[in-house]
């Protein structure tokens, strides 16, 4: 896991891969654990086309935005203005770097809370402007570390996925390679989820899965295979609405083809999303998540009010009931003053 | 209030007969009688023991006064998930600990007379984690909430998300949080209270959007687990890292209570939470009372914004908030089951 964030794991996989790409059989020819876990590899392939790659034959022109107004410029996020044949839209989307230099200037993909903040500046102009948004999901997970932390990348993500359920324009996502978790979905909140045939979205990393379920990293294909996490069985589950097949080998093989296909599915849903009021399509957006997640309803016993007094009540009988009045002046973090534990 | 079925034995009879509990901060030995006489708050360093779903509500909750909604919703195993154990097996077990049927309850009661929509979380139930029915009932709170125009108050206690669910429980961010966009939308307050612990994807939605975000002392409250932090850092991370004293400082609570005083601050704040009353058209008064399954609430809902709230602008940065309350550092206490339960 650490290994993997700091991008030690995967330069030895892309190694692996790139000296010898033509081991792996075609998917078809495999069993679900060798598939799954193939898929894994693929979708994070060092070669695989990032956001950056795509553009230039995915839109005919980009004019990149920089920095949150807040606190910095984060690399691990790309945002801007984008024209796609006579459509003008508003393209967000995450980068990882080609090699280790770019990787540490984009902090191999993960964004920090500076990086969800510029993105949704950035969308709420495109909401203001009219412009329907599209974003490129390619992420192992937001930034873990302490700056993270400090600056509230909890609350950023929150923020984002908020923001997303209610923007007043079409969004379209693309999972172009990795959907990790919350890092992901803060830009994934969509009126339609694409993605490519080998990407894949997860709630936690497989690794990570494995090493709380099965003790272990080494088990990482099983628990992909239990999480179902490749592009394909998430949209089976409902969750990804259109798969985009790859060229070749996989999408690092052709990263031109790659772009073309994606831009074909796109532009086709803008055209679809934008006959649609804005009104419905916010509601159905909402609708699309609300739906989501399985559970069933068992006529459940009428509920049993204790009849012996509640804990509360006891131990205010115990206190001072004046104490229960206001807001007392006292530091709230202050841990001396105790409850009347003398009265127990 | 958690649900008993006749087969359930009650979470008492679970435990051993034990008459004693060792503070894992201090060491001091505690007489269970009196230790849940001080609301289970160490009386020697003022450790806070984590509180059932039951506790806390007979805690918080004027007695009597709460009526569990939805107290039949059950996950179901979408995956079909295994790992050592299946899925459906984990629940039954948890169920049988615990006696409830899921991770969370929700319903209505008062706080010294003053209503709310209460949702509480048990870090008990499967480490408290997020599946499709804490996801739901979170969001059914929210909802009702909004219909009734009563604030919603959520005790948050959870590791983050439920692996077994995959990315349907990922996805329960985003319904969590677009049910609480709409909530503010429509100037319904809502107040969340961060318990030991409140992490991943938890802490990453609903639980860090409260119109007033509190906890308790120490409590435990961060994105990532620790040993991610520290890994990609490759040093020792800060003293107090991810405690409720360390969000504190660096803005994103807005009070740390201790749990003598939470009763009636929470009552004060209530006083202040109050959904400004608006005029409910004639055509919502007949049809379901909670306004949802219909296609009209958006318009509704965005005029309502108009009517009840000021223009409102993305507060995006709130690091800048830094308190004068000096972080009390507390010695480390074992954390390796929560470590084990994090996840984005």
């Amino acid at each position: 896991m650490v290994d993997r964030i700091r991008g030690r794991g995967r330069d030895a996989e892309a190694a692996r891969a790139e000296a010898d790409p033509a081991a792996l059989p075609p998917p078809a020819a495999r069993d679900p654990k060798t598939e799954t876990w193939a898929r894994v590899q693929l979708a994070r392939n060092l070669r695989r086309p990032r956001i950056l790659d795509l553009l230039p034959e995915l839109a005919d022109e980009f004019v990149e935005l920089h920095g949150d107004r807040l606190f910095g410029d984060d690399e691990a996020v790309v945002s801007g203005f984008a024209r796609i044949g006579e459509r003008r839209v508003v393209v967000i989307g995450q980068q990882k770097g080609a090699d280790t230099e770019e990787n540490i200037r984009r902090n191999f993909g993960m964004p920090h809370p500076e990086g969800y903040r510029k993105s949704m500046r950035i969308m709420e102009l495109a909401e203001r402007l009219g412009l329907p948004i599209v974003t490129f999901v390619d992420v192992p997970g937001a930034h873990p570390g302490p700056e993270s932390e400090e600056r509230g990348i909890a609350e950023a993500i929150a923020r984002s996925i908020g923001l997303m359920s209610r923007l007043r324009t079409p969004i379209v996502v693309v999972i172009t390679g990795e959907g990790g978790s919350g890092g992901a979905l803060a830009i994934a909140v969509g009126d339609v989820v694409i993605a490519l045939e080998n990407a894949v979205y997860s709630v936690i990393s497989p690794e990570g899965c494995a090493s709380i379920l099965w003790r272990t990293a080494d088990e990482a294909a099983t628990a992909a295979v239990a999480m179902k996490m490749t592009a394909p069985d998430q949209q089976a589950l409902g969750i990804i609405d259109i798969v985009i097949a790859e060229p070749g080998a996989g999408a690092h093989t052709d990263h031109a083809e790659t772009a073309r296909r994606i831009r074909g599915v796109v532009v086709e849903q803008l055209d679809l999303l934008a006959a649609i009021p804005l009104d419905e399509l916010v509601e159905a957006r909402y609708r699309r998540f609300r739906a989501l997640g399985a559970y069933r309803e068992i006529e459940a016993p009428p509920t049993v009010i204790p009849e012996r007094p509640g804990l509360a009540d006891r131990l205010r009988n115990l206190l001072d009931p004046g104490r229960w009045s206001g807001i007392s002046t006292t530091p709230a973090g202050r841990r001396d003053e105790l409850p009347a534990r003398d009265e127990v | 209030m958690p649900i008993k079925l006749p087969s359930f034995r009650p979470r008492r009879d679970a435990y051993p007969p034990d008459l004693w509990t060792k503070c894992p901060s201090c060491g001091e030995m505690l007489f269970n009688k009196q230790l849940d006489k001080v609301l289970r708050v160490c009386p020697s360093c003022g450790h806070h023991f984590r509180l059932s779903a039951e506790a806390r509500i007979e805690m918080l909750l004027d007695h009597g006064s709460f009526a569990e909604r939805d107290a039949g919703l059950e996950s179901e195993d979408p995956l079909g998930f295994v790992d050592q154990k299946t899925y459906p097996d984990r629940i039954a077990a948890a169920q049988l600990a615990t006696g409830m049927r899921d991770a969370a309850v929700w319903g209505t009661g008062t706080i010294d007379g003053q209503p709310v929509v209460v949702c509480v979380m048990d870090f008990g139930f499967m480490g408290g984690s997020m599946g499709a029915v804490v996801g739901e009932k979170v969001t059914r709170a929210a909802e009702h909430a909004l219909a009734s125009r009563v604030p919603l108050f959520v005790v948050a206690a959870s590791g983050g998300a439920r692996m077994q669910e995959g990315t349907f429980s990922l996805m329960q961010l985003a319904k969590t949080v677009g049910a609480l966009e709409r909530l503010r939308a429509a100037g319904v307050p809502f107040l969340s209270l961060l318990s030991d612990p409140t992490t991943g994807g938890v802490f990453a939605s609903f639980a860090v959007l409260g119109d007033v975000n509190i906890a308790e002392p120490n409590a435990l409250i961060g994105f990532a687990g620790a040993r991610v932090s520290a890994g990609t850092i490759a040093q020792e991370l800060p003293p107090g890292f991810q405690r409720s004293e360390f969000l504190f400082e660096h803005g994103f609570l807005d009070r740390v209570i201790h749990r003598s005083e939470l009763r009636s601050e929470i009552s004060s704040l209530l006083g202040y939470l109050v959904a400004p009353s608006v005029a409910i058209p004639a055509e919502r008064l007949d049809g379901d009372p909670l306004g949802l399954p219909s296609f009209r609430p958006l318009s509704f809902l965005s005029n309502l914004a108009e009517r009840v709230l000021p223009p409102e602008s993305e507060t995006g940065d709130t690091t800048n908030g830094h308190g004068s309350r000096p972080v009390q550092p507390e010695p480390d206490q074992p954390a390796s089951d929560i470590e084990e339960t994090r996840r984005g």
